[in-house]
């Protein structure tokens, strides 16, 4: 793997992020609207990856993760008032606090199991918004009001509905994330999660405590999943219940795949491939959903390792 | 109407329930229990079945009993042939991994969900029942013909059971289902015993919608509650169990008919979700599955 090249790796993705940031300045104002909110969906892809890709746990309910963030934040400004530091914080830790739970109860099953009980947890919190609501909107969803999504930085106030504003946020966002993905893939504990992945029973033979060890990935990967929606309703000021639906649970899952699980840039190419695929499909056909369908199934069938993993195999084997 | 009238027609409504979810389920069983592929598809193939049935019964003139027997017997036969094109196509090339598998038959789902909304559109269509004839209880009329979907269903519940438990090729599958490396060396072949597997399948599946599309309209969404029910049963009753699955759906099937009736759906599947994610968490053999091997 990428013994010999730290350098070359953080070289790799300083990069990248200066290339998106130069992109700011160039791109037509429909691709900077849409690459804010690409960069925003990175992050939950990057957080699904942590647990898809270095863990091999394959879920189905990110869903609820992305929006325990999202609904927390939103609650957070709509309902008690919150500025947005606070309410980006609460997001975060609603996700948290929510992973710990879910990891805790859906690490005690693997395989095929562990799958249908995170998309059932996913679909009792998807209903629960469903229920109640008095509160969330129901599937009308809530709408942050525009003077709520203020940022005050003592003397001078960032609005985030400003589009260099909101690209720079989420600019900002998506690099700290891709940074620290890339910190802990390269740590001894990205490598014990891998281990874990490879093969569990001789983790656990070599001494390592493989079920926290398991735990604070479920907790790390919902916790940036969480970041994601909070930023998504801070940025965009929606909140609803089809952000929480089954979709986007499969959708992160489509985007790792495509963009290659277990790199760190694969999440940002996947996203960046497949929105642009279905925005430049709707644009003939309402029938996005087939392309989608069409998609997963040509990934798994030819192309399980996706566009990085592959590029890693056949020529460059220092990516992280 | 009193309480006891009220709770029997609840109960009533729920053995309806009950005896299409019992069908649906068991595909999904066997196909689990059999191949070990969690079929996410299976949803779509039941609202294939109810919307070939409207396209069928539409498409033949004539009295409704007609067109209804035409598409009992056609629709299942469609919906088992592009199974079976499927599981050729895709879940065989995959060797039937159950992650990859997993992945695959979403990206079914959103294939067929989507055909269908294209070629049939969103609405919902009905289909007229083949008879109309009302039993006449004391407190109130019944459908004759939602009595007759739950004798259906059980003769094709007994005909299944019989075909597993005292046919050849019933022991071909239970020894696939046991140890599909050893059934292999001893001649059988697992790969067609699969290929067919997979379409009877998504077939009990159509049947049962095909069944219940008189009394609840076709649609290109109705999959979904049938695929989380189903999922439910089969969990409950244990994976691969075909007696547990039949109990577990007159269970589900009643209980969600009569708490539908006094409750809100919405607090009725969830309550029922977080049941069967904590039977999966603290149980996964299910409730009257033996312990996995």
């Amino acid at each position: 793997m990428s013994e010999a090249s730290p350098a070359k790796a953080y070289a790799l993705h300083l990069g990248v992020i200066a290339l998106l940031f130069a992109l700011s300045f160039v791109l037509p104002e429909y691709h900077h609207g849409l690459l804010a909110r690409i960069m925003v969906l990175a992050v939950f892809a990057m957080g699904y990856n942590m647990l898809f890709g270095y863990v091999g746990l394959l879920s189905l309910g990110h869903a609820m993760f992305f929006a325990a963030g999202l609904y927390g934040a939103g609650f957070a400004v709509i309902h008690l008032g919150w500025n947005v530091p606070l309410a980006f914080l609460a997001g975060i830790a609603c996700g948290a606090l929510l992973a710990l739970v879910i990891g805790l109860l859906a690490l005690r099953t693997t395989g095929v199991a562990f799958m249908i009980v995170t998309m059932m947890f996913a679909q009792v919190f998807y209903l629960v918004i469903l229920y109640f609501a008095a509160w969330t909107g129901g599937d009308q969803g809530l709408v942050v009001p525009q003077p709520a999504r203020v940022l005050n930085l003592g003397a001078t106030s960032l609005d985030l509905t400003n589009p260099t504003v909101r690209y720079m946020s989420a600019l900002a966002l998506f690099s700290i994330v891709l940074l620290i993905t890339l910190a802990v893939v390269r740590s001894r504990y990205g490598r014990v999660l891998v281990a874990v992945r490879e093969n569990e029973e001789r983790t656990k033979m070599l001494g390592y405590d493989t079920f926290s060890n398991k735990l604070i990935a479920v907790v790390v990967s919902g916790t940036i999943c969480a970041a994601s929606g909070a930023a998504y309703a801070l940025l965009f000021g929606y909140v609803g219940s089809s952000l929480a639906s089954v979709q986007y649970s499969i959708l992160p899952l489509l985007w790792v795949l495509l963009g290659g699980a277990a790199t760190t840039l694969g999440a940002l190419i996947g996203t960046v491939f497949m929105y642009y695929v279905i925005d430049i499909a709707s644009g003939y056909t309402s029938a996005y959903l087939l392309i989608v369908g069409i998609a997963l199934i040509l990934l798994v069938l030819f192309f399980p390792k996706g566009i990085l993993g592959t590029i890693r195999q056949r020529w460059l084997g220092w990516l992280p | 109407m009193h309480f006891g009238p009220h709770l029997l027609l609840a109960a009533l409504e729920g053995l309806v329930t009950s005896a299409v979810l019992a069908l649906t389920a068991l595909g999904l069983s066997l196909v689990f229990g059999v191949m070990r592929v969690v079929n996410v598809a299976h949803g779509e193939f039941f609202m294939l079945g109810a919307v070939l049935a409207w396209a069928i019964s539409t498409a033949i003139p004539g009295h409704p009993t007609v067109g209804f027997l035409a598409a009992l017997v056609i629709a299942p036969l469609i919906v088992g042939a592009i199974a079976l094109v499927a599981e050729r196509l895709v879940l065989r090339r995959l060797n039937y991994n159950p992650e990859a598998t997993i992945v695959a038959t979403i990206g079914m789902l959103y294939i067929i969900q989507q055909l269908a909304l294209s070629f049939y559109g969103p609405e919902a269509r009905p289909v007229e029942p083949p008879f109309s004839y009302r039993i006449l209880l004391p407190w109130f009329g019944y459908s004759g013909y939602k009595l007759s979907i739950i004798a259906a269903s059980a003769l094709l519940l007994v005909l299944t059971w019989l075909v597993l438990t005292h046919t050849k090729i019933g022991l071909i599958m239970r020894a696939t289902q046991y140890d599909s490396e050893t059934a292999q060396a001893f001649g059988i072949p697992v790969d067609r015993v699969y290929a067919g597997v997979f379409a009877l399948g998504a077939m009990l599946a159509a049947i049962a919608a095909v069944l219940i599309v008189p009394i609840s309209q076709a649609h290109y969404l109705m999959g979904q509650d049938p695929l989380l029910l189903s999922f439910i049963v089969v969990i409950i009753g244990g994976l691969g169990s075909l007696r547990g699955t039949v109990v577990a759906a007159v269970l589900i099937g009643l209980s969600d008919g009569i708490i539908s009736v006094f409750f809100s759906p919405t607090l009725a599947k969830i309550i029922a979700t977080m049941l069967v994610a904590m039977v999966l968490v603290f149980r996964p053999q299910g409730l009257f599955g033996q312990a996995s091997r």
